[in-house]
């Protein structure tokens, strides 16, 4: 008989544990998920999280060790955002009814995101690095980063700030767009792909294809759309 | 599935090399998505063969999030007695980008009397 520390030994020296893990800890958030009826609130990616981080935390694994396993599943962040062009490609014509509303919101709301995160932080007191972290949150991570970085943010707090946007705008565009009786799903989908990025992608595409290929569509755009609008924003302050 | 997953990432080098090359400000995956769209454009029969490959992928999106989503609560103390502010305007700004995003959409949509579908 091997005892337990081997074992342990072995598995946290192995990429299996984590990537196992993390796959597991969506299937339970994802079921939670379904069981509520597709609640915005019940959030798998939000459920999966705090499991995970729960269990580092009763293990002492640093993070490290945990992304040794997940960063398989992270690469396909990449695989997936190609992929995405199979439904802007099944949905093409009705795409390209909507350039101008899409051409419409692409000012408004990057503008709104960054003038208004800039606004309310400002006026709590907020100054300096971690402020110019939060200008970017609505854009893509990989972007977002950039862009902090250009501006004299932190990367790292922006990243932070790019994930709780997603999560956020995951879990209040449901409920909000149904308060405000906006039925146009090719609108939903694009404001919130346009703010929340791929987790707001995520989400609309559990609600349905045009919705997720709508919001695929206003991520892309809105990398483009924030590096262009920060600068000059920012001159306001 | 072994040639769909190819293609795909071939799409993603040829996207990730190009904005190197060409110093764009966009990720290497969007424009990996531009070239895959244009090739289904040119190719329409590829579109239903890659269709469920791509499709079984979207549809666990989610999933992708997760490695990230860890890696921020270990980070979080690093906004330190800022939290709660930043939180809030987090909130706030998402809900006010939304409001305001969707309403510029189907204001426009409305003038240019396209009917939504």
């Amino acid at each position: 008989m091997t005892d337990f520390q081997d074992i342990w030994t072995y598995l946290s020296s192995e990429p299996l544990l984590w990537l196992t893990a993390t796959l597991a800890a969506y299937i339970v958030g994802d079921s939670l998920f379904r069981a509520s009826g597709k609640k915005a609130v019940v959030n798998p990616v939000l459920i999966a999280v705090t499991l995970l981080a729960g269990a580092l935390m009763l293990t002492s694994t640093p993070y490290e060790t945990y992304f040794d396993g997940a960063k398989f599943v992270h690469f396909m962040l990449g695989p997936a955002t190609v992929c995405l062009a199979v439904p802007l490609y099944l949905n093409l014509q009705k795409v390209g009814k909507s350039i101008i509303p899409m051409l419409v919101a692409l000012i408004v709301g990057p503008l709104t995101a960054v003038g208004t995160a800039l606004g309310i932080a400002y006026a709590f007191g907020i100054r300096g690095e971690v402020l110019l972290s939060l200008a970017p949150k609505s854009v893509t991570a990989p972007v977002a980063m950039g862009i902090s970085e250009s501006i004299g943010g932190s990367p790292t707090l922006t990243a932070v700030m790019v994930i709780l946007t997603g999560i956020t705008g995951a879990i209040v565009c449901t409920p909000l767009l149904n308060a405000l009786k906006i039925t146009d799903y090719r609108a939903r989908g694009f404001a919130v792909g346009l703010t929340s990025h791929g987790i707001g992608t995520a989400r609309a595409f559990q609600v349905n294809e045009t919705a997720g290929t709508f919001a695929g569509v206003g991520m892309g755009a809105n990398a483009l759309a924030t590096a262009i609008l920060v600068p000059l924003v920012l001159t306001l302050f | 599935m072994i040639g769909h997953l190819t293609v795909i990432l071939g799409f993603q080098l040829l996207g990730e090399v190009s904005v190197r090359a060409l110093g764009l400000p966009i990720p290497g995956p969007v424009l990996g998505m531009v070239y895959f769209l244009l090739l289904l454009i040119l190719r329409p029969s590829f579109a239903n063969a890659i269709k469920s490959t791509a499709q079984g992928l979207l549809a666990h999106l989610s999933l992708l999030f997760v490695p990230a989503g860890v890696g921020v609560v270990g980070h979080i103390q690093t906004l330190g007695s800022d939290v709660g502010v930043i939180l809030i305007s987090i909130i706030l700004s998402t809900i006010a980008a939304i409001v305001a995003s969707v309403y510029a959409f189907t204001l426009t949509a409305k003038l240019m009397g396209g009917a939504d579908d």
